[in-house]
């Protein structure tokens, strides 16, 4: 099965971190992918720019509204996600609690549903 | 009420929660009966006791609530399942302790939880929360499994014990040995969990409640030696908590940690108990693996660790469990014998082995091993380790060390 892993965290503190602190975190991540590939579990991830970054779309009565910002003003924002291959979903929490991530802020797992 | 009372409260309660659980689950199999019933009555006591304050016999109080409550619950069930036995039988029993103490059947509860037809991974959560009453919440963390799947799969494994008819009773001479392993895997393996455990709070409260366990079993079974081996195994690596990070929270190796943190006490007690268990005369895992960590815990006298004699004990016990586990720590020990070469060259017998792709341990070793031969992959390795760590504190120990290997020439 896939899972997506959502990276959720506090983008003010990763911006006020210390330089040696930011290239710790680079280098735990990176580690992290290698592993996840190294055990034939990556399928995709990437990073995101802030939320501030964001915009959000949507249609009602006929009329679009994009609004900036994120989809939920909230302390902590989606950062980053992966995607992994787990047997099941045990598997894919133990994952989530190696991502660099889970120690700063919450990893939510998310079974994909497959439609095809 | 604080949350320090709060635990207060519940740490003086759960010796007698599992008492009365495995008691009233006893005569019926009935586990989440039992635990219904207690649940009232452990709810009056967290009540009362925040209004009140804890009583001057805190665990006198709540035997006395608890079994009140029982007595009514049973009475209540009888009347519904008129000419059950089993019922009838513990209503009479509890009435007959009048202010007695129920008896302890902690120990029968225990085989139950730990019982072959209770799948594996199920055990020890299952003990946790029969015994000492964590709600699924708490195991199903410890666990890496979501709460609600947690309780599922302990719901399902009460019913099987009912369903199946899991003996609670003490195995028979000639099922002991086969019986006794899985109650000390399942001990230990909640003992682990708490100890592996990324969050330094949560890891020690569970490795706790599991010495707690253990505790339980070596008063219930004093000439089981593996259960004593096993209690001082918990012991000594409990004791050296607080060493094993600095004072700004960086993780420090075992060979590098200050003594005057490790807990005397708590050691001198694990070498009591597993003296008692070597006087029994009839070695085991348990035994052998507590004997490797007094090996270190020698070194707050001594001032130097044994190698040659750690390495040995790793060999016993590589030849009796042939985990790969120990295989690595059987590196790490020739290694301090005779040289980073002598301990790349034990991990190479793992090469090819499935467990390796996410296998943390393996990956540190051999990284460390190849710093300090200076052959190449160091780095790879650092990385392969880091990307498996879920500890922070570790992870910024191996990041360091990766560091330090990519500024030398």
């Amino acid at each position: 099965m896939q899972y997506l892993l959502m990276i959720h965290g506090d983008e003010s503190a990763m911006a006020s971190a210390r330089q040696a602190d930011r290239e710790g975190m680079m280098a735990a991540y990176g580690a992290y992918t290698h592993a996840l590939k190294e055990a034939g579990v990556y399928v995709g991830g990437e990073r995101l720019h802030p939320a501030a970054s964001a915009a959000v779309v949507r249609i009602k009565d006929g009329r679009t509204s994009v609004v900036n910002g994120p989809y939920a003003e909230s302390h902590e924002q989606l950062g980053g996600y992966y995607v992994i291959e787990a047997a099941d979903l045990d598997a894919a929490l133990v994952w989530a609690s190696r991502c660099p991530g889970a120690a700063y802020g919450a990893i939510e797992v998310r079974p994909i549903w497959p439609v095809m | 009420m604080s949350q320090d009372a709060q635990r207060a409260a519940e740490r003086v309660a759960r010796e007698s929660y599992g008492r009365l659980v495995a008691f009233l689950a006893s005569g019926t199999r009935d586990v989440p009966a039992a635990e219904d019933a207690l649940a009232d009555a452990f709810a009056a006591a967290l009540r009362v006791w925040a209004k009140d304050g804890p009583p001057a016999n805190p665990e006198g109080w709540l035997v006395v609530a608890a079994r009140r409550r029982l007595i009514d619950a049973a009475r209540r069930r009888r009347v519904e399942t008129e000419g059950d036995p089993a019922l009838r039988l513990i209503v009479e029993e509890l009435e007959a302790l009048g202010e007695a103490p129920a008896p302890d059947r902690r120990l029968q509860l225990m085989f139950a939880c730990a019982h072959p037809a209770i799948e594996e991974s199920l055990r020890a959560p299952l003990m946790l929360q029969t015994i000492l009453g964590l709600d699924a919440g708490a195991v199903a963390s410890a666990f890496l499994v979501k709460p609600a799947t947690m309780g599922q799969r302990l719901a399902r494994a009460k019913a099987r014990i009912r369903q199946a008819g899991v003996p609670f009773r003490l195995p028979s001479p000639e099922l002991w040995p086969e019986r006794i392993g899985p109650v000390l895997d399942a001990i230990y393996a909640a003992f682990a969990q708490g100890w592996l455990g990324a969050s330094e709070l949560r890891a020690r409260d569970l490795a706790e409640e599991a010495i707690w366990l253990g505790r339980v079993l070596v008063e219930g079974a004093p000439s089981e030696p593996e259960a004593a081996g096993l209690l001082a195994l918990m012991l000594y690596a409990h004791a050296r908590r607080a060493a094993r990070r600095d004072p700004a929270g960086r993780y420090v190796p075992l060979s590098e940690q200050d003594v005057g943190f490790w807990d005397h006490a708590a050691i001198d007690e694990a070498e009591r108990r597993l003296g008692e268990a070597a006087a029994l005369g009839r070695p085991g895992r348990f035994q052998i693996e507590a004997a490797i960590q007094s090996a270190h815990a020698a070194r707050r006298h001594s001032g130097t660790t044994d190698w040659p004699a750690i390495a040995a004990l790793y060999e016993g016990l590589l030849a009796l469990t042939g985990s790969p586990v120990v295989a690595v720590n059987r590196a790490v020990a020739l290694a301090q014998v005779h040289g980073p070469e002598a301990g790349l060259a034990a991990l190479r017998a793992l090469d090819g082995h499935a467990v390796l792709t996410d296998f943390q341990a393996y990956w540190a070793a051999r990284a460390d091993l190849e710093a300090r031969a200076g052959v190449a992959g160091a780095g790879e390795s650092y990385r392969r380790a880091l990307g498996l760590e879920t500890d922070p504190a570790a992870r910024a120990f191996l990041n360091e060390r990766l560091n330090a290997l990519t500024r030398e020439p």
